[in-house]
């Protein structure tokens, strides 16, 4: 199993609940998509899948690692080496180049420049981007910049793909190159989980959980 | 445990700078106002250390070239405290003692120098006019600035030689024998000027006269006033110990010796207490430029908490987000402080130059400088680096 959550509650300091007893198995090279309105808790839910939080009660596994039971390092070892992330707002640092801004997807791996560069180009060939490698991001259009986070969550070969309103800023053939790619990166076997509140773009993932006030209420398949 | 435990999130620390210096270069106009608060603090603070160690260097070069072996001798004063004379045979008996390689005593006169005749004689100008012999100026470390000291000549005709102070006050620029003074209405010849005494200024204001002139002219006093001596330098406080029962057998304790050089001495720890002063203003203005830093590192970690949660996501620990800020905020102090040794060092040497002093500046400030800049960087980093990596991830992704 790739990621399982159970019974999972997260409270927010005023007792805001994001997550509700939401339960959930994700197996190993799925495709998901998390689908529900704002607030419905879909960013609470990616960043408990990323380990970016831990949930306030209930048992979260990522990729074999129990959230309640493992260390900040551990978290943070298995964010940088297991688990790749694919912003809205793309986070690309504008004082780098379009490969450095890739390669420092594998930053805290502990992988020298010069092999973090080399899989930066890979993945920015995968992602149909070698021929920008020395642009800044600005110079880029927002489906390129796209293109560029996904190849930074892809240059690590990650085991797990989270993806936050991907095709968010995008219009809609841009969004829809980038959801392509996402589902053909996923096909080489990483579990892709994808957050929207657009129920096409969900339609387009062979599962679709859907969430709403912090609770699970539909799992669909097919 | 499957193998996800194992993998570890690492940042060399080569890497860690080349993040920070990143994080530097992405604002540079900001790094450098910042750099420029830590730069002026310390290079405030070493120009004062050079600027002193370079005068200090002066002054000891000073002293080390006049020599620490000059004594004088002098009357002091008695048990109802009144002045006491030295005794005639003091000068020839500490010109007999062995370690003693040169005195030269000074007689005081009552008379005054004036330029003419014709000067009302309360503006006598402060000089005194003094009885010496003619080995004065080798004694005092001193020589002519113009014409000749007294001379077998001297000892016979009216010749005066002017110290360095006495001259300017007589508005005599040089001395060629031509010029004739009046000292106790007697016409003296003008035969030469001395530079000025560093090790004694006392000299520079006073006339010098021929022992035989002076006895043979004036009613010259028997006693010396002061004697100048020149001892041996390995021996200079045996034969300070030693100068006073030479010179008054009957009553040592009435005989006052001193070191000149001493002064000097304690000028250059003077100037040394006047460094510390400036060091402390020195000292504000870096507690300023911290201040400074730290603000700035704050705003940074308001206007960077994307990176910060992207960071996070990358798989930064805390530790990773607190040591880059903190290494941020060290290293854009330690180029401020290598800068302020720069600008410091060179205020130093334009000093040094425009006063033809030795440039000096200590290896302690130059070690210190980047040092105290990395120290400032580091502790007005904590509080910024703490606040970046206590910002919850989600929050920092969602700015």
């Amino acid at each position: 199993m790739s990621v399982s959550l159970s019974h999972v509650d997260k409270l927010y300091p005023g007792d805001v609940a994001a997550l509700r007893n939401v339960s959930v198995e994700i197996a190993r090279g799925e495709q998901v998509a998390v689908v529900g309105p704002s607030g419905s808790g879909k960013t609470t839910m990616l960043t408990v899948l990323g380990t970016l939080e831990r949930p306030s009660t209930g048992e979260v596994s990522v990729e074999g690692l129990n959230l309640s039971e493992a260390s900040d390092l551990d978290l943070a070892g298995l964010r940088a080496h297991r688990i790749g992330f694919v912003f809205q707002a793309f986070h690309l640092q504008e004082s780098m180049s379009v490969l450095d801004n890739v390669a420092n997807g594998m930053l805290y791996m502990g992988v020298a420049q010069k092999d973090r560069r080399a899989a930066a180009r890979q993945a920015l060939d995968r992602v149909g981007l070698s021929h920008r490698v020395d642009f800044r991001p600005k110079q880029l259009s927002g489906g390129e910049r796209q293109r560029v986070a996904i190849a930074r969550a892809l240059a690590k070969r990650p085991a797990i793909v989270l993806a936050d309103e991907p095709t968010g800023n995008l219009d809609s053939k841009s969004g829809g190159e980038i959801l392509e790619l996402l589902h053909q990166i996923s096909d080489d076997g990483a579990t892709l989980v994808l957050i929207t509140h657009d129920e096409r773009i969900a339609a387009s993932f062979p599962r679709r959980l859907q969430m709403h006030d912090g609770e699970l209420i539909g799992d669909h398949r097919g | 445990m499957s193998t996800a435990t194992r993998d570890r999130a690492r940042l060399p620390p080569h890497e860690l700078l080349a993040v920070a210096g990143q994080g530097l270069r992405t604002r540079k106009l900001r790094a450098a106002l910042s750099a420029l608060g830590i730069a002026i603090g310390i290079g405030a603070m070493v120009a004062v250390v050079g600027v002193s160690s370079s005068a200090q260097a002066n002054l000891i070069a000073e002293i080390d070239s006049l020599g620490t072996n000059l004594l004088t001798v002098s009357p002091g004063q008695d048990d109802f405290g009144n002045t006491t004379n030295l005794p005639t045979t003091a000068v020839p008996m500490i010109g007999a003692m062995r370690d003693v390689e040169g005195d030269a005593p000074i007689y005081q006169l009552s008379q005054n120098i004036y330029r003419t005749a014709f000067v009302p004689t309360e503006e006598t100008g402060g000089i005194g006019v003094e009885a010496t012999s003619d080995n004065l100026p080798k004694v005092v470390s001193t020589s002519m600035a113009s014409g000749h000291f007294l001379n077998s000549v001297s000892n016979r005709y009216p010749e005066v030689v002017l110290g360095s102070a006495a001259a300017a006050t007589l508005q005599i620029p040089t001395a060629n024998g031509n010029i004739l003074v009046d000292i106790g209405n007697q016409l003296f010849a003008v035969v030469g000027i001395l530079k000025p005494v560093a090790i004694d200024s006392s000299l520079n204001p006073e006339a010098f006269i021929s022992l035989p002139v002076a006895e043979r002219l004036f009613a010259l006093a028997p006693d010396a006033a002061e004697i100048y001596v020149v001892s041996d330098q390995n021996t200079v406080n045996y034969v300070s110990n030693l100068l006073p029962p030479t010179a008054d057998p009957a009553d040592p304790s009435g005989v006052s010796t001193s070191r000149p050089s001493s002064v000097l001495q304690a000028r250059a720890a003077a100037q040394g207490q006047f460094t510390t002063l400036l060091l402390g203003l020195g000292a504000v203005a870096l507690l300023v430029g911290a201040i400074g830093i730290a603000n700035i590192m704050v705003i940074s970690v308001l206007e960077r908490r994307g990176e910060i949660g992207l960071r996070r996501a990358l798989g930064a620990t805390r530790r990773h987000v607190t040591i880059q800020f903190l290494a941020e905020s060290a290293l854009l102090a330690t180029i401020g402080g290598a800068v302020g040794l720069v600008i410091g060092a060179g205020a130093t040497e334009i000093y040094a130059a425009s006063r033809s002093e030795p440039f000096i500046v200590p290896l302690y400030a130059i070690i210190a400088a980047p040092a105290a800049g990395l120290l400032i960087g580091a502790l007005s980093g904590v509080y910024p680096a703490m606040k970046a990596a206590r910002l919850s991830p989600t929050e920092a992704l969602r700015a």
